[in-house]
C-alpha cells in the first residue's frame, strides 16, 4: 500500500513546529509504528534526521507511544494503543497525519515527543497507599468483595499515556486523576485516606495547568484501556466531601 | 580472583533468619548521611529505591524512561509465585524452593533460592497492602492459579497484567518517598559508566537524554536493577529499548557476566509474521492452564494447513498429535519453558509447523470451552444445554479469565482465537545469566549490587513461570534493604563523595570519547540494520539450539560484523541534544560484546542444562542431558578489554539440601 504521510516536525519546545510530506511504501501486516521504523530507515539511508517518536513495550501496556493520528488519540481503533494498531485498518493511497499530543501540561521535546512528567507529578501528590515496606498483615487478612476488586482493577489498568489528555478539548486530566483515585478508594486498605488523596490530586492537576472537565467525555471515547468516566464522578464524590469537611491535619 | 559466595552458615532453612539477626546495621542517624544510587525502576529498581527510601537513605534514583512507571516489568502478564499454601494443596517453602531449584536445572545458588522462597509470603502480603487489586474469589479471598514445572497452585494474578499491577504498587511506593524528598528521581537519564573509586562503586555517569548533557552522579554505592538482556537477539518479547548497557559498562570495569548462555525461550509467542518486524509479543504461560498444545499428525495435513488449503479446525481428533501430552504425561502442557519450547521446534523441525513459514503450533481452547461452560451450565441448572450453549457459556468463563489476551491476540494476528485456534512459536523472553552476586547479591565490586533479571542467582539454567516478578520485588523489597547494611555499615565515616574527583573526570571523558566517535563515523548503514544481523547469527547460531560448530562460527561472525559497525554506522543528530539513534548505537555496541560472550559461554558449557542445549549432549530420547561431573558451577566472566580473552571464573555450586538428579516431567 501506498501512503502519503503528514508528519509533524518540532525542533524543539521553543521552536516552530511543521508537518513535513513523506510517501512510503508499506504493508497490511506492519503495525503502525513499524510502518514509522521504516520511514525513519528510509530517511537515515538519505542521511536525513529520523522522526523522534515515543515508544517502548509495542504491546500495549507500558504507556510510552503516544501520537495522534488523523486526529484521533492513538488513532482510529477503539480500544488500542498506537503500537497496536496496524496497517491493516488503512487503505492504499491514504494520507496520514501524525501530530504529537498538545495540551500546555505537555510541552514538545522534539518532534512527535512530548513531556508528561505532570502525570508523574499528579501520582506523587498523593496517589498512593501510605504504608512502608515490610508493615503489611497477611494478604488474606481483609476479604474484599470480588466486584469491588475488580472495579479497582478497571480502574488500574491504565496505562498513563495521556491519550485523555490529548482528546479533551480542555486537555483535562480528570479521567487519569480519577482512575487513580477511584482505584485507591474502592479497596479497604486504599479507603483510609481517600479524601486526602483526592484533595492533593486534584490540586495537582490545576497546578500543572490541566483544563476542567467540561463532560465531553471524550477522554472516554478515546481511552485505549476503556476507562469508565465512573471514576469520574467517584473522584468529585470524594472531593466534595473532602471539601465539605477540610483537609485533615 | 576467587570468588567467595558469602553465603551464610547453617543449615538452609535458617540460614536467611540467622543471618539477618546478627548482621551490622545502619542507625536511622547514619543512613541520612549515606547516598545510594538505584538505576532502574522496574520491579526491582523501584521497591528497591522506595525501601531504601523509607528507612532513611538518601537514594537517587534513574530510568532512561519519561517515567518510571514504563519500565519492563510492566508487561509481564501471567502472575507471581508464593507459598502461601491458600488452596492447601501442599505447598510450603520447602516446595517453592525445590520446584525453582529443578525447575533451574539444578544451576542456581540453594541458599539464594531458599531465601526466595521464604520472602514470597512477603511480598504478596506488602502488594494487597499497597492496594495491588489482586484476582479474588467470591469470598473476598485471594485466587490462585497453575503455572508450568509445578504441580500446585500458587500464583498470584490480576488478569492478565500482574507485572503492570505490580509495578504500578512499586511506583506509587517510590512515588511517595519522591514526594518526602528521601529519594531524587532522574526520569530521561540513562547511565553510560560507573565510576570506581579507590576499588569501590561510588557513582555513575548518565545522558540526560533530554539535553544530551553527560552528568556526574556520586553516592556511597551503587544498586542495579536493570533488566535483562534478551534484546541481544533483536526480536525478542522484551521492550524495544531494553539494553544490557549498565550492566556491560560495569563489566567492563571488572564486575564478571555471570552464565551469560542461559536464554529463555518462551514457548508461547506470537509466530513472526515479516521481515520489517521489530518485536515479538507473548502470550502469558497461563493460558497452557486451559490450552492444549497440538500439531497435524500427518505431514500432508501440516502441508495443506501451511499453504492455506486447510484449517486447523478440519484436522479431526485422530489426526491430531497432542506432543507434550504424548512426551510428557505427567505435566502435559504444563512442563517448564525449555521443555516446551524445545518440542515446539522438535515438531516444526520435522516439518508439523501451521504456519506459512512452517514455524508454529496451535495452542487449542476448544475442550476448555466445553469444560468451563459444562461446570457453567451445571452452575446454572440448566439440563441438557445444547453444545452451542455450553460453548457459549465456556467462551464466556474464558473471556473473563483471559480476555484481554485474546484481544492482544486478535489486534496483532487479525483472527479471532475464540473461533480459530491460536498459533504460537517460541520467542527469546528472559536471560538468567546476568551480573555474578554473592549472598548479598553484591557484585566482585564492591559496593555495587544488582537485583532482579540483571543479575544471575535465582533461576539457575531455566526460569519457571510467575518467578521473575517474584524474584525482582524479593531482592528489592526484602533483601537488598539488609544486605546492604554489611555494606554500608563501614561506610558510616565516609564523607559524601565530590563529583569533582579524577575518576568522575576520567568516566566522563571516556563516554565522550564513545558517543562522539560514533558522530564522527559518518558510515552508510543505519543502527537498527546492524542490530537486526546481529540477532539473526545469535538466533541462529545460539537460540534454541546450540553445537561447537555453529558457536564458533558465531563468535567469528560476531567479531566481523561489530568490526563493519564501528567502521560503517551512521548515527545522525549530535550529542547536544535529543537523539534517539544515538542512544541505539550506545546500546547495540554493548550487544555486540555480551553477544560475543553468550557464545564464549555457550561453547564453554558442554553440557544441556535447562535453556542451554546443547545438541552434543542429549540423551537416546533426545532430551537435554546433564553434565554434573563436570559442570555443576556458575561461570563467571571476566572480561574488562575485548583485546584479550575472556577470563572464566568458576562458582561450584553445592547442594546440601536437594539431591541433585535427572530432572523428568513425564
Amino acid at each position: 500500500m501506498k501512503l502519503r504521510l503528514k508528519v509533524w516536525r518540532q525542533k524543539s519546545a521553543n521552536d516552530k513546529g511543521y508537518f513535513e510530506d513523506h510517501t512510503l511504501e508499506a504493508n497490511e501486516h506492519m503495525s503502525f509504528l513499524e510502518m514509522m521504523d521504516v520511514m525513519n530507515e528510509e530517511l537515515i539511508q538519505q542521511k536525513k534526521e529520523p522522526v523522534a517518536f515515543e515508544h517502548d513495550c509495542r504491546e500495549g501496556i507500558c504507556g510510552a507511544c503516544s501520537l495522534v493520528i488523523n486526529g484521533q488519540p492513538h488513532g482510529p481503533m477503539q480500544g488500542t494503543t498506537t503500537c497496536q494498531l496496524h496497517m491493516r485498518h488503512f487503505n492504499d493511497g491514504d494520507t496520514i497525519h501524525i501530530e504529537p499530543y498538545r495540551a500546555n501540561a505537555f510541552p514538545v521535546i522534539k518532534d512527535l515527543v512530548v513531556d508528561r512528567s505532570s502525570f508523574d507529578r499528579i501520582i506523587q501528590a498523593g496517589g498512593y497507599i501510605s504504608v512502608s515496606t515490610g508493615q503489611a498483615e497477611d494478604g488474606n487478612a481483609i476479604p474484599i468483595n470480588r466486584n469491588d476488586s475488580s472495579l479497582a482493577f478497571d480502574a488500574a489498568t491504565c496505562i498513563g499515556c495521556a491519550a485523555c489528555v490529548a482528546a479533551c478539548p480542555n486537555a483535562s486530566a480528570m479521567l487519569f486523576t480519577s482512575a487513580k483515585v477511584s482505584h485507591l478508594a474502592l479497596l479497604p486498605q486504599g479507603k483510609v485516606e481517600a479524601s486526602r488523596r483526592a484533595l492533593k490530586m486534584v490540586n495537582q492537576m490545576d497546578e500543572e495547568g490541566f483544563g476542567r472537565c467540561s463532560n465531553i467525555t471524550a477522554c472516554e471515547a478515546e481511552c485505549p484501556k476503556g476507562i469508565s468516566i465512573d471514576n469520574i464522578a467517584r473522584m468529585n464524590r470524594e472531593y466534595l466531601s473532602a471539601s465539605l469537611v477540610g483537609e485533615e491535619k | 580472583m576467587s570468588l567467595n559466595s558469602n553465603i551464610p552458615p547453617g543449615p538452609m532453612s535458617d540460614k536467611w533468619t540467622d543471618y539477618k539477626s546478627k548482621m551490622p546495621l545502619v542507625s536511622p542517624d547514619n543512613k541520612r548521611r549515606l547516598e545510594v544510587i538505584v538505576v532502574g525502576t522496574g520491579l526491582a529498581g523501584a521497591s528497591a529505591a522506595a525501601s531504601l527510601g523509607e528507612m532513611g537513605y538518601n537514594v537517587k534514583c534513574f530510568t532512561f524512561h519519561d517515567s518510571p512507571r514504563r519500565a519492563h516489568s510492566i508487561a509481564a502478564q501471567g502472575g507471581i509465585n508464593a507459598a502461601k499454601n491458600y488452596k492447601n494443596d501442599g505447598d510450603s517453602v520447602y516446595r517453592l524452593f525445590y520446584d525453582t531449584v529443578k525447575g533451574g536445572d539444578y544451576r542456581s545458588r540453594e541458599a539464594n533460592v531458599h531465601r526466595l522462597a521464604e520472602v514470597s509470603n512477603d511480598i504478596i502480603d506488602q502488594c494487597v497492602a499497597q492496594g495491588v487489586p489482586f484476582a479474588r474469589e467470591y469470598s473476598g479471598m485471594l485466587d490462585n492459579r497453575s503455572f508450568g514445572g509445578v504441580q500446585v497452585e500458587r500464583t498470584f494474578y490480576a488478569r492478565g497484567q500482574t507485572g503492570q499491577q505490580l509495578l504500578i504498587g512499586a511506583y506509587q511506593a517510590l512515588s511517595r518517598q519522591i514526594s518526602l524528598g528521601t529519594v531524587t528521581m532522574y526520569n530521561r537519564h540513562e547511565m553510560l559508566e560507573l565510576v570506581v573509586v579507590d576499588g569501590k562503586a561510588r557513582g555513575i555517569i548518565a545522558r540526560n537524554l533530554t539535553t544530551g548533557k553527560l552528568e556526574r552522579f556520586a553516592a556511597h554505592c551503587v544498586v542495579l536493577g536493570t533488566g535483562g538482556y534478551g534484546n541481544v537477539f533483536y526480536l525478542s518479547t522484551n521492550a524495544m529499548n531494553c539494553n544490557v548497557t549498565a550492566g556491560w559498562r560495569v563489566v567492563k570495569k571488572g564486575a564478571m557476566m555471570a552464565n551469560p548462555c542461559y536464554t529463555q525461550i518462551h514457548p508461547t509467542c506470537i509466530p513472526q509474521s515479516g521481515e520489517y518486524q521489530s518485536k515479538l509479543t507473548l502470550m502469558s504461560e497461563s493460558l497452557r492452564n486451559d490450552g492444549r498444545v497440538w500439531v497435524p499428525a500427518k505431514l500432508e495435513d501440516a502441508k495443506a494447513i501451511q499453504e492455506g488449503r486447510k484449517m486447523g479446525k478440519d484436522i479431526p481428533e485422530e489426526d491430531r498429535d497432542y506432543y507434550l501430552e504424548r512426551r510428557y504425561p505427567a505435566f502435559g502442557n504444563l512442563v517448564p519453558r525449555d521443555v516446551a519450547s524445545r518440542a515446539a521446534k522438535v515438531e516444526c523441525d520435522k516439518g508439523h509447523g501451521v504456519v506459512a513459514t512452517g514455524l508454529g503450533v496451535y495452542l487449542d481452547f476448544e475442550s476448555a470451552f466445553e469444560r468451563y461452560g459444562k461446570s457453567k451450565a451445571h452452575s446454572m441448572n440448566l439440563h441438557n444445554p445444547s453444545t452451542e450453549k455450553i460453548r457459549e457459556l465456556g467462551v464466556a468463563e474464558i473471556e473473563e479469565k483471559y480476555g484481554n489476551l485474546f484481544e492482544m491476540y486478535e489486534k496483532i494476528t487479525g483472527e479471532n482465537p475464540y473461533k480459530t485456534p491460536m498459533k504460537i512459536y517460541p520467542a527469546v523472553h528472559y536471560t538468567m545469566g546476568g551480573l555474578w552476586v554473592d549472598y548479598n547479591l553484591e557484585t566482585n565490586i564492591p559496593g555495587l549490587f544488582a537485583l532482579g533479571e540483571c543479575n544471575f542467582s535465582d533461576h539457575g539454567a531455566n526460569r519457571l513461570g510467575a518467578s521473575a516478578l517474584m524474584q525482582g520485588l524479593a531482592d528489592g523489597y526484602f533483601v537488598v534493604p539488609y544486605t546492604i547494611g554489611p555494606f554500608l555499615s563501614k561506610e558510616i565515616r565516609t564523607p559524601k563523595f565530590s563529583t569533582d574527583l579524577p575518576e568522575f573526570a576520567q568516566a566522563e571523558n571516556a563516554v565522550k570519547e564513545r558517543l562522539q566517535n560514533f558522530l564522527d563515523n559518518n558510515g552508510n548503514q543505519s543502527v537498527e540494520s546492524f542490530h537486526r544481523r546481529l540477532g539473526k547469527i545469535m538466533w541462529e547460531h545460539c537460540g534454541m539450539a546450540r553445537n561447537a560448530e555453529g558457536l564458533k562460527k558465531a563468535i567469528g561472525l560476531i567479531r566481523e560484523l561489530r568490526e563493519e559497525f564501528h567502521k560503517d554506522v551512521f548515527v545522525p543528530g549530535t550529542m547536544d541534544e535529543f537523539n534517539p539513534e544515538l542512544e541505539k548505537a550506545a546500546r547495540v555496541a554493548d550487544f555486540f560484546e555480551l553477544g560475543e560472550l553468550m557464545c564464549v559461554d555457550a561453547l564453554n558449557r558442554k553440557e544441556s542444562c535447562g535453556g542451554h542445549f546443547r545438541e552434543e549432549s542429549r540423551t537416546e530420547e533426545g532430551e537435554a542431558k546433564r553434565d554434573d561431573e563436570n559442570f555443576a558451577y556458575a561461570a563467571a566472566w571476566e572480561w574488562p578489554d575485548v583485546k584479550n580473552d575472556p577470563v572464566l571464573h568458576k562458582e561450584h555450586l553445592k547442594f546440601e539440601a536437594i539431591e541433585l538428579k535427572t530432572r523428568s516431567y513425564k
